[in-house]
């Protein structure tokens, strides 16, 4: 059937277009100029400059369209569609993004943008032409450049299974060590220099990096040992379990619950390491994550057990802060301690979550979602209101707030001194308060409340029609959730010491939401995993964080198109999606 | 003993009149059907007696054996909590749960765990959740079902939605039990199937059985009594003989010009039978 070649050909050639689309507006946004600082790659043998993020992002764009168009035409052949050959397609796309990059170059070369596009600079010509500068090479360059990466990803995308995993996470993580090597070497200085250990440590560092970016020896262990881990792990992890598998059935039990004991352990003793081995800046970015996972633990309850759809989550958040503020800082005369005023910011929490739910009740869905966000922002104005300055203090917020914790200088016989700062003191009731509130959503998820929940989010008559009484369930979740986001904000409030209504805003509401679906809706793990991608990397990536709300559209498109469960779904979503797979493959 | 007694019930949505003045009275432990024509209000009636309609006039009296109660006033849970539960015309499971969380769902009022003993994990609490969980096997089981609890109940065939939606109302423990169209949608084989298994719920759980039906195989099979709606009005009652050969039913279902056809028919055959 050639027609439908044909039309193959073309949507892959389309597809192209779109990913140089893509690409160049990411150049236009002005992403590849920060990023060009961030060295991935050392040169070979030592000479000439490090292969910056900017270049591998470029081609890895380019690389990376080779390979979705020929996983996509790959595949076998049904009897509907005709598949043109992989690579041909492939090839066609990445020429076709590379021609999308040099009409930019034709254009750009020509005619003067810079008034209408701030960031079509001279520079960006010259980066996107591969150097071929306005002259025919730099015409020809991105379109011969597609043409091959994109090859390549083809290559890449036709290997065979056995070895395609471990390849494609072997280079990953060398884009991603690359990335991380200011963080990581800066970690690993610190740590040799406080402690006598570390020192094999700073080895293994020093032997992957080169002075600017993943050496090539680093480039070749890191790819042979994830190709190691994902051919070699699987025979290796299967004759374990037939072992186990072997074993009669009460040791079965008693050895997998020594197991996760000792799995549990292992954690908490790292969990609580932590902040003393890695110093104030890791901790004041764990102390972030960790108070963003307690809320995104609550507001998982209300929008992904009970599906009411919170828009003005931060709200719960800005009383719990507030709360603690007004009653311990020296500025309003009260004067409590931080642990005297918790117990009181939790009830506000939870009486504000009440006073939200009882309007709501009879709402669903974008009425909801709309009704929330009007009472996040009624909040935010309260604090920020002329009629509240002499409790809340304006814009000018409260200050003085005093730390939760505060651990004395302490010396220990083999660890050394120890002399923590706010930031790692902070870090232990952030820890026991993301337990408290996983040990709640875990204990509720497996309870009644939380299958009425379920039913709830699922229809909501029926949930009635089975017994369930609808104004109790939405308010325990709705009081649930506040009180987690007014844990974590009267943490935060002790954290920060001083806070403003401006610390308040809408956008906290949204980025606890997108973590909830980046991680899976309804999934406890999710949330962690959902925090940690989106709180923890832009946090330790600073070039990232100017276009933190770009990369969050980008990734909630990516997600939703292709990958709606999250990046850790619930059992029940993992599976529904692999019973969904299996009969049309 | 009547389980269920309607009296002059009526309910409009706006200028339309969907049940007008109807009475009903259920015998406990029967089957019983409503049957009538599109748009009847049966299914409005349904709603009137869960719950999720209030009727403007007349009274609803459930009496579970300890009593009548009016159900007007109350709540859809709290009627369900009664003993009143219902099937759905169009499968109304909860789609992304598996059909053991469906069932274990309808368990929730007779679960009485509260939430400290829950976050406490009371040993109590424990006991309870491993009874529910035995319990919605067991009518996991009961509507043959077994083994297919772990499935997401999207994800059954047909006819298991329905089954897997009778277990999740009998999971409620319910005196009565609505059932609307039970076999929409299936083939004799299934619908053949489906009566054995209605008269199973009566005779073996002594749940007294109201059923919405358009197959009247079905219900002229199944039924002790059956009431004709059309208008929002009862014109028929009676057991299934009765009702069949009511020539307000015939016009109800066929049209007048049928019904006067039908009539002059069985006359004609009469007097040749007569004259033969």
């Amino acid at each position: 059937m050639p027609r439908s070649i044909q039309g193959r050909l073309g949507a892959a050639a389309a597809s192209g277009v779109y990913g140089g689309l893509a690409l160049l507006l990411a150049a236009l946004v002005g992403m590849f100029e920060q990023f060009a600082k961030r060295p991935i790659l050392a040169p070979l043998a030592g000479r000439g400059e490090p292969v910056t993020l900017d270049l591998v992002l470029l081609l890895g764009g380019l690389l990376v369209i080779g390979y979705l168009v020929a996983r996509r035409s790959a595949g076998p052949d049904s009897i509907a569609v005709a598949k043109p050959v992989p690579e041909l397609a492939a090839g066609l796309a990445g020429a076709a993004a590379g021609l999308v990059l040099a009409l930019y170059v034709l254009t750009a070369s020509r005619i003067d943008l810079t008034g209408i596009l701030i960031n079509a600079k001279p520079f960006l010509v010259d980066f996107l032409s591969l150097g071929g500068g306005a002259g025919p090479a730099g015409l020809a360059r991105p379109v011969l450049a597609g043409l091959l990466l994109a090859l390549a990803g083809a290559g890449l995308a036709l290997l065979p299974d056995r070895w395609r995993p471990g390849v494609n996470r072997g280079l990953m993580a060398v884009v991603l060590l690359g990335t991380l090597q200011s963080v990581l070497t800066r970690q690993v200085d610190w740590v040799t220099q406080s402690r006598r250990a570390g020192g094999l440590v700073a080895a293994v560092v020093d032997w992957v990096y080169a002075n600017k970016g993943v050496a090539p020896r680093g480039v070749l262990a890191i790819l042979a040992l994830a190709l190691a881990l994902s051919v070699g792990v699987r025979p290796l992890r299967a004759g374990l379990e037939r072992r186990f598998r072997r074993l009669p059935a009460d040791q079965q039990v008693r050895s997998a619950r020594l197991l996760r004991g000792l799995r549990v352990t292992l954690l908490l003793c790292l969990l609580m390491w932590l902040p003393l081995g890695l110093g104030t800046y890791p901790s004041d970015v764990m102390d972030t994550v960790g108070i963003y996972i307690l809320m995104g633990l609550g507001l998982n309850i209300v929008v992904g057990f009970a599906g009411l759809l919170d828009l003005g989550y931060v709200a719960f958040y800005a009383i719990g802060a507030y709360t603690v503020a007004v009653l311990t800082s020296p500025a309003s005369g009260i004067g409590l301690g931080f642990w005297a005023a918790l117990p009181v910011a939790l009830l506000v929490s939870i009486g504000f979550g009440i006073v939200l739910g009882i309007p709501v009740l009879k709402t669903h869905g974008d009425y909801l979602a709309i009704i929330t966000l009007g009472f996040g922002e009624i909040i935010r104005i309260l604090a920020i209101s002329d009629a509240l300055k002499p409790w809340l203090g304006g814009a000018r917020g409260i200050q003085l707030i005093p730390a939760a914790l505060r651990i004395p200088l302490r010396r220990f016989p083999l660890v050394g001194t120890m002399d923590p700062q706010l930031q790692q003191e902070m870090y232990y009731p952030i820890l026991a308060a993301v337990g408290l509130a996983l040990y709640l959503a875990w204990r509720l998820r497996g309870s009644r409340y939380g299958r009425a929940w379920m039913a709830l989010r699922e229809d909501e008559e029926v949930a009635e029609a089975m017994g369930i009484n609808l104004v109790g369930t939405k308010l325990f979740a709705f009081a649930t959730g506040a009180t987690m986001a007014g844990l974590g904000g009267a943490l935060f409030a002790s954290k920060v010491q001083t806070i403003f209504p401006a610390s308040f805003n809408l956008l906290i509401s949204i980025n606890i939401l997108v973590l909830i679906i980046v991680g899976g809706m309804g999934s406890i793990p999710g949330v962690f995993v959902g925090a940690l991608a989106l709180v923890a990397l832009p946090e330790l990536l600073r070039e990232f964080s100017d276009f933190r709300l770009l990369l969050y559209g980008v990734v909630l498109v990516i997600m939703m198109l292709n990958r709606p469960e999250g990046l850790w779904p619930t059992a029940i979503a993992r599976r529904e999606l692999s019973s969904k797979e299996a009969p049309s493959a | 003993m009547n389980i269920l007694t309607i009296r002059g019930v009526t309910k409009r949505f706006g200028g339309l009149t969907a049940i007008d003045g109807l009475d009903l009275s259920i015998p406990a432990s029967s089957i019983y059907s409503v049957i009538g024509p599109n748009g009847a209000g049966k299914t409005t009636l349904f709603n009137c007696m869960t719950g999720f309609y209030t009727p403007e006039e007349g009274e609803i009296l459930f009496d579970p054996g300890s009593g009548p109660v009016d159900l007007v006033q109350l709540r859809p849970d709290e009627i369900t909590r009664l003993g009143i539960a219902r099937t759905y015309q169009n499968i109304r499971l909860f789609p992304e749960l598996t059909a053991i969380e469906n069932v274990m769902v309808g368990l929730h009022g007779r679960l009485k765990a509260s939430i400290v003993g829950v976050l406490l994990n009371l040993p109590s609490v424990r006991r309870e959740e491993r009874w529910a969980v035995d319990e919605a096997r067991r009518l996991l089981d009961f509507v043959g079902l077994a083994g297919k609890g772990d499935s997401l109940a999207n994800n059954l065939p047909y006819g298991d939605q329905r089954r897997l939606e009778i277990a999740r109302s009998l999971a409620t423990d319910p005196r009565l039990l609505l059932l609307d169209e039970p076999t929409a949608g299936m083939n004799p084989n299934e619908t053949e199937s489906m009566i054995g298994f209605i008269r199973r719920l009566r005779d073996e759980l002594g749940i007294t059985i109201l059923l919405i039906e358009h197959d009247m195989r079905l219900v002229m099979a199944i039924s002790e009594h059956i009431t004709v709606v059309d208008f929002g009005q009862q014109i028929a009652e009676g057991s299934p003989a009765e009702v069949q050969a009511n020539p307000r039913v015939i016009e109800a279902y066929l049209g007048r010009g049928a019904a006067e056809e039908l009539a002059e028919r069985s006359q004609a055959a009469r007097s040749a039978s007569r004259e033969g």
